[in-house]
């Protein structure tokens, strides 16, 4: 039999006589400190991961008084206000390039999770005309990857330099995730597409109201990591986009907070809000999509990377 | 023969005219496949030429092998790029790789779930952070004006010199991906231990094995395979370190550390202008990451492990 063991039962001791010592998987219960140690141990790793969180949202919504004092950071706002994201938000490097960076990711996740769900679906049936060769075409990707400078040098031919394209067409199909798509396509009873078939059902038919509706949890999962990828991208931008005003936030991202070039003059009005909270408040700005969709993809993600390794 | 010939053709154009909406919803990823997939591996061809931007491919001339001389002449600069991307690789094969799987033992043996899945939230979510945003973490954090060295000072604790210099450059890189990662790594960990029949467990317990013999004995054989399938994918990239990562940080600590194969090819190509060179470096590496995953692959088969191509 199997005991799972509720922490706040057992602590400080486990109840009852060491006549009836408790067990997980027939093994005794550890040792208290070892428990202890372990606690410890991962609540260290969890503070190191929320605390830098913690530091920049705080110092995002400090005051100058408050970040001198405290000599450029703070943990805890006492006076919060949001002055540094008004002054961001007025217009000028920073509006633009939230606008820029949101309108690639939608563009691009709607259009990848479109592509890569036609192509996994027509290549979900062994035996079609060209399963074969068109397979391979999409795996050996997988395996050679022809390097930055032809890639360059294919943008430039094709005119996209300085052109939003040349962000989202790239990163439109990925071999790993039509593979993992085509897996749960396959997943689907045979029976219930040729009963679908039987009743008259177009392949169209069979795509939309059969395969997408049963396959909802994969195409989520890979619809938010391609939002993901397109909001996260950076280097994309630094190769082939030369305009300051089409810069994506990541790059605005790069050239304020991380070389900390002074971002005063950039910003239009009088701007009020100290240095570090603004570039706080731009960090804060480039976390909050992914905040968003960290509980969706949360839901969803362990069952897509699982079955996705395993089928792998 | 006379006769079957006909009726194969007639087969098979059968087959295209009932497959043809099948093959109709693959053009698109089909085209974007080839497009930016195929056709810069074409575009190699420039790693045999001079290439000069006010020609194109076709008219600059054909150099044999004379842009691979870097390579086989051993340059410096690129000895040196080797060099350290082969250091970053060893580091991260062995200082990072082992922390998710240790990491996962841990959360695998906390009693209570909701612990666990608390946990686990907070760790996945650095993984979704972009390079940009762990880089602007890590200075604003440990920096020289960061809130770590600005608590030290106002302490008169030891300073925190870690970002910028050059001789840490490994350490804070190998840190980085660390937080990033290590939690995200536990995943798939804990997916192949979850897997594992309870009985076993148990039946280790009737023989008077404690926890450790079941960790031993059921917990480790169950992640085997997955800890062998990383490490081909692992060895598959071994030219390649975190490209974004590294490129951000370069203008702090400058080349000497902190030149990689990729960041090689974009400061001699792009940025340097030598078009052929980078792009021989580039399709010497594609090549060699093709030739280890594969090599890899069979050393696992002969292992008896599955690999990652058995089943395609």
């Amino acid at each position: 039999m199997v005991t799972t063991i509720d922490r706040r039962t057992t602590s400080p001791r486990p109840p009852g006589g060491p006549g009836r010592r408790r067990t997980i998987n027939g093994a005794p219960v550890p040792h208290p400190a070892v428990r202890g140690l372990k606690g410890i141990v991962l609540l260290l790793c969890c503070a190191v991961v929320v605390l830098p969180f913690v530091a920049v949202i705080s110092t995002s919504l400090a005051d100058q008084e408050q970040i001198t004092n405290a000599g450029g950071y703070v943990l805890w706002p006492t006076n919060p206000s949001f002055d540094a994201y008004a002054a961001i938000f007025r217009g000028g490097v920073v509006t633009r390039a939230t606008l820029v960076s949101v309108g690639i990711t939608v563009v691009g996740s709607a259009l990848s999770v479109s592509v890569v769900a036609l192509l996994a679906y027509s290549l979900s049936r062994p035996g079609s005309w060209g399963h074969r060769p068109i397979l391979l075409l999409v795996l050996f990707t997988m395996l050679f990857n022809a390097g930055m400078i032809p890639n360059y040098l294919l943008m430039k031919e094709l005119g996209l330099i300085d052109s939003y394209w040349a962000l989202i067409l790239p990163g439109l199909t990925s071999a790993f995730q039509v593979i993992i798509m085509r897996a749960f396509f396959m997943e689907v009873p045979r029976e219930i597409v040729d009963a679908a078939r039987i009743d008259g059902a177009g392949e169209l038919q069979i795509l939309t109201r059969i395969m997408l509706p049963l396959s909802k949890a994969v195409i989520a999962v890979i619809a938010l990591f391609n939002a993901v990828a397109y909001w996260s991208a950076f280097f994309n931008a630094v190769l082939y986009i030369n305009s300051t005003e089409k810069w994506p936030l990541q790059l605005v991202l790069r050239t304020y907070v991380v070389d900390n070039t002074q971002i005063g003059t950039d910003l239009p009005g009088e701007v009020v809000p100290p240095q570090q909270s603004l570039q706080m408040a731009i960090l804060v700005v480039s976390l909050i999509p992914i905040c968003l969709v960290y509980p969706l993809l949360q839901r969803h993600f362990a069952k897509g990377v699982v079955i996705g390794a395993v089928k792998g | 023969m006379a006769t079957s010939a006909p009726a194969k053709r007639n087969t098979r154009w059968q087959r295209f005219k009932r497959d043809r909406f099948l093959l109709l919803l693959a053009l698109p990823g089909v085209t974007l496949v080839l497009l930016f997939q195929y056709v810069p591996m074409l575009g190699n061809v420039i790693a045999f030429k001079d290439y000069q931007p006010y020609l194109t491919i076709s008219e600059s001339p054909w150099v044999g092998f004379a842009n691979f001389e870097v390579i086989f002449n051993g340059d410096p600069a690129f000895l040196n790029a080797l060099k350290n991307t082969l250091i970053i690789s060893f580091l991260q094969i062995v200082v990072v790789f082992p922390i998710p799987i240790a990491l996962a033992l841990l959360l695998n043996s906390l009693l209570s779930e909701r612990i666990k899945r608390v946990v686990q939230s907070v760790l996945y979510l650095p993984h979704f952070m972009s390079w940009v945003i762990v880089v602007a973490l890590f200075q604003h954090m440990l920096g020289n004006a960061g809130i770590y060295n600005n608590w030290a000072r106002q302490h008169d604790l030891p300073l925190l010199g870690i970002i910028g210099d050059p001789d840490l450059f490994f350490a804070l890189i190998t840190s980085q991906a660390i937080w990033k990662d290590a939690g995200w790594g536990t995943i798939i960990f804990l997916a192949a231990i979850s897997r594992v029949d309870l009985e076993l467990f148990e039946a280790v317990a009737v023989d008077g094995g404690g926890r450790l013999r079941q960790l031993w004995h059921v917990t480790l054989p169950a992640i085997r395979s997955v800890i062998v399938l990383l490490l081909i994918l692992k060895l598959g990239d071994v030219l390649t370190v975190g490209f974004e990562q590294i490129v951000l940080q370069q203008g702090q600590v400058g080349l000497e550390t902190s030149e990689v194969l990729d960041t090689y090819v974009y400061n001699r190509g792009i940025v340097g202008g030598n078009w052929g060179v980078s792009a021989a470096v580039g399709l010497v590496k594609g090549l060699v990451g093709a030739i280890l995953v594969l090599g890899a692959n069979k050393v696992a088969h002969l292992f008896g492990e599955r690999g990652i191509y058995s089943k395609w």
